[in-house]
């Protein structure tokens, strides 16, 4: 029962309101210049806690001992689509190294599909001191299940601490269903992991309510430590061919390779040529736009500069583009090096699913448009005549 | 705006057409009164959502609401679009005949279509007929178990849109206002057509047209009330409808005095915010008085009217008087604040200020008003 | 086509403003709504019951207060809504949830489908859609941009990637999460709003669910929030000065490292 297990301490509690407004669930009010919690809100976050100085929040968590000597090793779901490793592999192989000097094991890849035995050489030269290999025509697409009962199998046998992957389409399928299934804790869409090196902890960082809340998670008693990341957060592993791994192989019988679900056709859309989420660079428009033919100007400054195409949700609402180009909180989250957006106002929804963005650059009529708050660059102009010139001079550029 | 007064299904209307003006109407607006064209997703929304029914009884389909519940509707709905909302408040129009007058065999058959968004429309300008209804030139004439319509009806609301016509047309040309009879037509009958779509200044989301009648054959069935009642049919149809165009001048006049304040706020001119200049705050307060004394003429008189008060012409006409007044002057206010971009098409006040001119103008004009309520002192005066 | 669509009442975010000074949420004034991916669930729901006959549940684990989101569920055509309150839920994460979830689904019984938004606009996890379907024992789609077929068999459907969509069939019952694009949600309709008003909301305690009470709350979640923090706020640049000329010219020397 909640009520049992928080509760503000009247006697130390000085009525500085702090926690009152640092409760993400609305929970806390004042009464009598006292906090009062309202448990029917109250989800024992803990926030309240953090924030309060005067330690007048009590949180009572139960403190189990469990034995995880025999979980080692950082393990990277290494994914492939039509046999290519998917980038985001790389980004938390060079991340999975680095926790895993900290935790003093090793960082291994697990590498699914068909005829991708191949491929295991370019996990080693990123830093793979064993790669984990299941190959199988019933693995050459993802499919849920066949793919969570192979790691099923794997984690049950080879027992890793900490088990990562992208947060992309495939990542958040997978490691939801194997997360309930092997009774461990999964941290989705971190943007930064670490380790508590005393109680040797993975750490997960995340955005919660929309991004203006960071909130660090742990996984204490269950393992493996799961979390999806996000792409283009942490840094590719780099290339070195002199080193060399260990190979794993393993099969599998048909009742875990089965699916009861059946993959019938993959169907590609040319407007998606260029990925959202793995883009280096985003070219948005928006409303400031006037009409779904303007796009154009914004397409051919995308393809110079090698980029996607992104838009607000008003332009997708007005039909001028198709919504999987929709960047923003009922759209795609992106953190590409560059995001221009084109006559984007800026509304929260937006912000919220670019603005961890490296450089933001902002091409707006509007002197007060929102969107300038979080720029990198700002430039108060007409839009139709910046994007064109802007596309000219970086044709001029990069022809050199 | 307050709705503590409301009962419940009130406050349900006012919600949901609130959220219907926010969230479909208002984005579009913009693009409907470029195109001129007649709104119908937002018709088959408005459809969906009960709100054709709001003033229809529960017995034919509707929601058992009154003048009151339409005025509520008309007010947040011209709140998203002026123009727009008359798919709905001229339909409302186009139905009052019926209500008012019509037998239940023509109740069933019609008014069940209508409450689930059948579109309606009422004939009765012409081109040498406006505030003078007596001089209309359609006729019927008849002919066995039919009426024969011919005439042409000028600028009529969700004309070539509408489905189900109440038409005023003349039976006895001898006997002036007297001699004028209120029929039902429907879409499809023979010798029904339209003509000219008008290019307007504002409303432009709704459609204007010319409604013409070439022997036009009507079953006598659909003759409301009986041969005569005509003009008494459309004079009390107005009564009833006038709150609506008064409701109609408030949604508009709220929406300018919204964008003002909004703008007024977010806009900076010598390094603060241009509301917190006097000038303008007074400006923004005297809209919001304004808007705020329409509201309660508007829906005090719809109250009335929904209570059976008999004498509703003075009333009602104050209504409309006040409040299209007064969404000529917010609005003409709100272009003034936006100064500059008030002025320009990409910001949404130089739009309502074209729309809310209608509403001075139509379902009698503001001197025709004035006539009325005049002539109502008069008689109150001499029946003391 | 009996349906079960599994909601969540969220912070409307378009309402959501942010203290400039201390860089955190306003929640004053911020009304609570329907997470607007379920929104896209409850419509597929509604859309599957008056083309193929049967009944929609809908269902949300939260506060006393979650009613509304219920409520509003009905007013939009939904026929039944249970609400799964109880504080022995309060701190349970995704797999919690989706525990507590999956034995509301069990209590109910006799579904066809399960549908729930993609992921919640407040937590963004993605995670108990997938998670009910596993601890159900069933199988799920997850991202699903069209029904394509459905009886009480099978279903084919497309979903989502990030190249385009594929094309799956699946034995049903089955657990689809949905995105933006399978369908507009419809607006509530006045006789709609009425019968929410007059609905009854069942409520179901952990106790009424079975529920394992080490499986719940904060002590059956496997994660645990150690640290909650206001990142630094982002801080407006430069605005740049001059004309289109200069400003792009800068503009290509600031970017030349990056592109």
């Amino acid at each position: 029962m909640s009520e049992k297990r928080i509760k503000i301490l009247k006697d130390v509690c000085t009525g500085c309101t702090l926690c009152v407004k640092v409760c993400p669930f609305g929970a806390i009010a004042m009464k009598d210049k006292k906090a009062l919690i309202d448990y029917d809100k109250c989800n024992l976050c803990g926030a309240c806690v953090e924030t309060c100085k005067f330690n007048a929040i009590e949180l009572k968590t139960i403190q189990r001992s469990y034995d995880h000597s025999s979980y080692k090793d950082v393990w990277v779901f290494c994914e492939q689509k039509k046999g290519v490793i998917q980038s985001v592999a790389y980004e938390l192989l060079g991340e999975g190294k680095k926790l895993a000097s900290k935790l003093g094991c090793k960082v291994c890849g697990v590498l699914l599909g068909e005829n991708v035995k191949e491929k295991v050489p370019e996990l080693f030269a990123r830093g793979a001191d064993i790669v984990y290999l299941v190959d199988s025509p019933h693995l050459k697409y993802y499919q849920n299940e066949p793919y969570t009962k192979v790691f099923i199998e794997l984690i049950n046998e080879y027992k890793p601490a900490v088990l990562l992957s992208g947060a992309t389409t495939i990542g958040r399928s997978l490691t939801a269903r194997v997360a309930i299934n092997v009774n461990t804790g999964l941290t989705a869409d971190c943007t930064g992991l670490d380790i508590d090196e005393k109680e040797k902890l993975l750490l997960q960082t995340r955005p919660a309510f929309g991004g203006n809340i960071m909130a660090t998670i742990i996984t204490p008693n269950h393992r493996p430590q799961m979390s999806t990341v996000r792409h283009k957060v942490m840094q590719e592993a780099a290339i070195d061919e002199s080193l060399k791994g260990k190979l794993v192989e393993k099969t599998y019988k048909d009742n875990i390779l089965s699916s009861r679900t059946k993959l019938i056709d993959i169907v590609e859309e040319i407007e998606e040529t260029i990925n959202l989420a793995e883009a280096d660079i985003i070219v948005s428009g928006g409303r400031g736009l006037g009409g779904p033919e303007n796009f154009n100007i914004i397409r051919e400054l995308a393809l110079t500069l090698g980029g996607a195409v992104g838009a607000s949700r008003s332009a997708v609402d007005a039909g001028w583009i198709p919504y999987s180009h929709q960047v923003g909180q009922t759209g795609k989250t992106v953190c590409p090096k560059i995001y221009i957006a084109c006559g984007i106002s800026g509304q929260i929804q937006h912000l919220i699913g670019m603005q961890s963005s490296k450089i933001i650059i902002a091409i707006n009529k509007d002197p007060d448009a929102p969107i300038f708050k979080v720029a990198t660059y700002g430039i108060i102009g007409d839009l139709f005549e910046f994007v064109p010139a802007l596309t000219k001079k970086f044709k001029q550029v990069l022809s050199k | 705006m307050s709705n503590i007064l409301f009962t419940e299904e009130q406050k349900m209307v006012q919600e949901l057409t609130r959220k219907i003006a926010r969230e479909k109407i208002a984005p579009v607006a913009a693009e409907y009164d470029e195109k001129e064209e007649f709104p119908w997703p937002i018709v088959k929304i408005l459809a969906e959502s009960d709100i054709f029914g709001v003033y229809i009884a529960e017995k034919y389909g509707g929601m058992g609401g009154g003048v009151f519940e339409m005025a509520i509707a008309t007010e947040e709905l011209s709140w998203g679009c002026g123009g727009i909302s008359l798919a709905f408040a001229a339909t409302g129009l186009g139905t009052f005949p019926i209500i008012l007058f019509g037998n239940d065999e023509q109740k069933k058959k019609y008014l069940t279509r209508i409450a689930k968004g059948t579109v309606a429309a009422f004939c009765i300008t012409e081109a040498e007929a406006g505030s003078d209804a007596g001089s209309i030139k359609t006729t019927a004439v008849k002919d066995g178990d039919h009426y024969i319509l011919n005439g042409t009806k000028q600028w009529i609301t969700n004309g070539g849109e509408a489905d189900i016509y109440t038409v005023i047309a003349m039976t006895d040309k001898k006997k002036g206002a007297r001699g004028a009879t209120a029929f039902i037509v429907e879409k499809g009958t023979k010798g029904l057509d339209f003509g000219k779509k008008e290019k307007k200044l504002g409303i432009r989301g709704s459609a204007t047209r010319e409604v013409i009648f070439t022997d036009c054959r009507v079953p006598k069935e659909n003759v409301i009330s009986k041969e005569g009642m005509g003009f008494i049919v459309a004079m009390k149809t107005f009564d009833y409808s006038r709150p609506g165009v008064a409701a109609q001048a408030l949604g508009i006049a709220q929406r300018a005095l919204d964008e003002s304040v909004k703008y007024a706020h977010e806009r900076k001119q010598f390094g603060k915010s241009i509301s917190s200049f006097q000038g303008i705050q007074f400006m923004l307060a005297d809209m919001a008085i304004q808007v705020e004394a329409a509201r309660a003429i508007v829906y005090r008189s719809a109250q009335i009217v929904d209570a059976g008060e008999k004498n509703i012409a003075k009333l009602s006409a104050t209504a409309k008087t006040f409040a299209s007044d007064v969404a000529m002057k917010v609005t003409i206010d709100a272009v003034q604040i936006f100064g500059g971009y008030g002025y320009m098409r990409e910001y949404p006040v130089e739009k309502l200020m074209r729309d809310a001119k209608i509403t001075q103008i139509y379902e009698g004009t503001n001197q025709i008003q004035r006539g009325v309520i005049a002539a109502s002192l008069i008689k109150e005066l001499k029946q003391k | 086509m009996n349906v079960i669509v599994c909601i969540k009442q969220v912070p409307n975010t378009t309402q959501v403003r942010i203290n400039p000074e201390t860089n955190t949420l306003i929640r004053e004034g911020v009304e609570s709504v329907i997470n607007p991916f379920d929104m896209y669930a409850i419509e597929e729901g509604i859309r599957l019951k008056e083309k193929l006959g049967g009944k929609v549940t809908v269902l949300t684990m939260g506060p006393p207060q979650a009613e509304e989101a219920l409520k509003e569920a009905i007013s939009l055509g939904c026929d039944e809504a249970v609400l799964l309150t109880d504080r022995n839920f309060a701190g349970s994460d995704t797999w919690a949830t989706s525990y507590v979830l999956s034995q509301a689904v069990k209590k109910i019984g006799d579904y066809h489908i399960i549908l729930c938004g993609k992921q919640a606009s407040d937590g963004d996890t993605a995670q108990v859609g997938p998670g009910i379907s596993t601890h159900l024992n069933i199988p799920q789609v997850t991202y699903v941009k069209k029904i394509e077929e459905i009886n009480d068999k099978k279903a084919r459907v497309e979903r989502m990637t990030e190249e385009g969509f594929e094309i799956i069939e699946t034995p049903v019952p089955c657990l689809f999460t949905v995105v933006k694009e399978i369908n507009e949600p419809r607006l509530p309709s006045l006789k709609g709003k009425m019968r929410a008003k007059k609905a009854e909301i069942r409520k179901m305690t952990a106790e009424d669910l079975n529920c394992d009470f080490d499986k719940i709350g904060l002590d059956g979640s496997p994660t645990r929030v150690v640290k909650i923090f206001t990142p630094p706020a982002r801080k407006g640049g430069e605005i740049l000065k001059g004309d289109i000329q200069e400003i792009v010219e800068r503009l290509a020397k600031e970017l030349k490292g990056e592109i």
